[in-house]
């Protein structure tokens, strides 16, 4: 459905961010305008301290932007309320850390109906959609499975099936791959490449120029600004 | 996220925290269990004092000579025996007088020995009227009480207490058997009802003593003085509500007839209320303080409510930032700890409750002490107990709900 709207799912213009400790105000992001379609798969570059990480921030509606406009999927994100954020997050966002982020005291299908709990879902459809997601990770059988007994790219793989629970128009990934082997880091991407065949919007932010590659689109930002912005399917074709 | 999904939240942070929720717990649980025993403490002594002195007779009034310390005799002459006499007793008695004074009893006593063949027994022997059985609320199991025949013809008859009875003739049966008195030989026509030990009030034992007519007494046993004086007037109200109207009564008639102002007043009126007031008066002053202690120990327990839940709140920061990045609005967060304290709260409550309960029956044995545990006690110390996990967790569930999710997420 994400693919039959005509509508960017990300819509930057000219977003700045600044960042008051003390005295002292860092410009982290310094008037990004970009715009992501659906279907889409960008790969978010830049040596650090170049704003990769603010700039995911804000594309998660984790961070609320200095100036500028942010639209998410038809919605006007930079005016919303903690609440409105939050749900937000929930409904259209879904998140890939590189730290996994799972709950280590409850089994995967737990971990993947988080979100869930928070949309407020009944407890039979959140555990139908849950054990559906690990299933299309290739989890099927790691279902009560507790993050202690699950190898790093399993794991990962549990994450990545709580983002895609519920049905977001974007998955948001922060250096999905930094913390594993490339066993791991092969299958991870393997499986990215297949959401994006079967028309997710996918955002990796990632320095591995080889993980960048895989994705259709490379953004370089350097010192808060976009460097380059190129799209690889155009010069590959 | 719905209430059930939170508290199912809440326990699984519980369960996998189980040495720290149990020391939490811990904290609570000695608190309540603490205040139930303490109360419990007090109540069952207040129970048990004012049972023995209701068994006095709780409508009773007592008239004494001089000031309140007469019977200690350090007053002098102002505390001698002779301001009180059968006449104010008699003036008392009368229903136009005093319409709330339902029963006059004028007593007075002495230690003496009594005798049975080969057998002496010290007892305090009472002089009185056939109303004293009503006034001071006890009845006879054996035999009858005295008569107003008794009185009128100063007969020599006595009624035994149990303890007296049992001394002086062990299971022979007492009724119609002569018990010698300063020489004159008593026929014993009655034996008064046990009322258990003394009040802890009172240094007579209730259940030791020989009552016979007030004239017998004054006329053939003591003599001197006591043939007009009495030693005590025991009034008995109408109602417990009538008490005060009835020592008002007594007090203008016998200002009245001994012709003297309320400031040099030879008399004084006590009532079994006073007497109860005082005593349980003491029980609660010491029940307020070790509740007290008890509930230190209860704010502390709250306390390591706070403790823990902030250490918590500290330790899963990155558990909130990942909640708020999946859509946890700060309601939820906050409702999310707020259950877990109040479950640690429950729980503690609850356990605290059982240890208070098991002591209860338990501690009594040891300390020969009553405790008396109310359910409304119990139920109030688990809700007292859900609040302070409330209440002290409220603070940190706050800060956990107000943490920006990029600061949670990114702490390592």
């Amino acid at each position: 459905m994400t693919t039959a709207s005509p509508l960017p799912v990300i819509d930057l213009q000219d977003v700045t961010k600044t960042y008051k400790t003390g005295a002292l105000a860092v410009q982290a992001v310094r008037g990004v305008t970009l715009s992501i379609m659906p279907g889409e798969y960008v790969a978010i570059m830049g040596p650090s301290g170049s704003g990769k990480s603010t700039l995911m921030h804000i594309l998660g509606c984790l961070d609320p932007l200095t100036t500028g406009s942010f639209w998410l999927a038809g919605q006007d994100v930079s005016r919303m309320s903690d609440d409105e954020l939050a749900e937000v997050r929930n409904r259209r966002i879904g998140f890939v850390f590189q730290q996994f982020n799972l709950l280590p005291s409850l089994p995967a299908w737990r971990n993947v109906e988080l979100p869930l709990c928070y949309a407020g879902l009944r407890r039979d459809e959140r555990r139908r959609r849950a054990v559906a997601a690990l299933r299309r990770v290739g989890l099927a059988d790691r279902i009560t499975h507790r993050p202690g007994e699950l190898s790093g790219g399993q794991q990962q793989r549990v994450a990545i099936a709580r983002a895609l629970v519920t049905d977001p128009a974007l998955v948001l990934a922060d250096e999905p791959t930094g913390n594993l082997d490339s066993t791991a880091t092969a299958d991870v991407l393997a499986l990215f490449d297949e959401l994006h065949q079967s028309g997710r919007t996918i955002v990796l932010i990632t320095h591995e120029r080889d993980v960048a590659h895989r994705a259709g689109r490379v953004i370089r930002l350097r010192d808060g600004r976009v460097e380059l912005d190129r799209d690889q399917a155009a010069v590959r074709s | 996220m719905s209430w059930l999904e939170t508290l199912r939240t809440g326990l699984d942070a519980v369960r996998s925290h189980r040495l720290r929720s149990g020391l939490t717990m811990l904290g609570i649980l000695i608190g309540i269990a603490a205040v139930i025993l303490t109360v419990g403490f007090g109540e069952g002594a207040q129970a048990r004092v004012s049972g023995e002195i209701n068994a006095l007779g709780s409508n009773l009034l007592v008239v004494s000579p001089g000031s309140a310390t007469a019977t200690g005799g350090i007053r002098g002459g102002f505390g001698s025996a002779s301001t009180l006499t059968q006449a104010d007793a008699t003036a008392l008695a009368s229903k136009t007088v005093a319409p709330d004074i339902a029963g006059v009893a004028a007593a007075t006593q002495r230690s003496e020995t009594l005798t049975v063949t080969g057998t002496n027994w010290t007892t305090t022997v009472v002089g009185t009227t056939p109303d004293w059985l009503s006034v001071r609320a006890r009845s006879i199991t054996e035999g009858r009480f005295l008569t107003a025949a008794d009185e009128n013809t100063d007969a020599a008859v006595v009624v035994l207490g149990a303890t007296t009875a049992q001394e002086l003739f062990g299971f022979r049966d007492p009724i119609g058997q002569t018990v010698s008195v300063n020489g004159l030989p008593l026929t014993v026509i009655g034996v008064l009802n046990a009322v258990g030990a003394s009040a802890s009030s009172s240094t007579t034992n209730l259940d030791d003593q020989a009552v016979a007519p007030i004239t017998t007494v004054a006329n053939r046993i003591f003599g001197g003085s006591t043939r007009t004086s009495v030693q005590s007037i025991y009034l008995e109200a109408a109602s417990s509500g009538a008490l005060s109207a009835a020592y008002q009564e007594a007090n203008a008639e016998l200002l009245r007839l001994h012709g003297v102002s309320v400031t040099s007043a030879d008399f004084s009126i006590a009532s079994q209320q006073s007497l109860l007031t005082t005593a349980t008066s003491v029980d609660k002053t010491l029940t307020e303080l070790l509740a007290s202690i008890a509930a230190i120990a209860l704010l502390v327990g709250g306390i390591g409510v706070m403790n823990i839940m902030l250490v918590s709140v500290t330790e899963r920061i990155r558990e909130i930032g990942l909640r708020k990045a999946l859509g946890a609005t700060q309601r939820a967060i906050r409702r999310q700890f707020l259950v877990e304290a109040s479950v640690l709260g429950l729980a503690g409550g609850v356990l605290g409750t059982g240890f208070g309960l098991a002591g209860a029956v338990v501690l009594p044995h040891l300390i020969s002490n009553p405790i008396t545990i109310s359910p409304t006690a119990a139920v109030g110390a688990i809700v007292v107990a859900v609040g302070i996990g409330i209440g002290f967790g409220v603070y940190p569930a706050t800060r956990a709900a107000r943490l920006p999710p990029i600061d949670a997420l990114r702490s390592e």
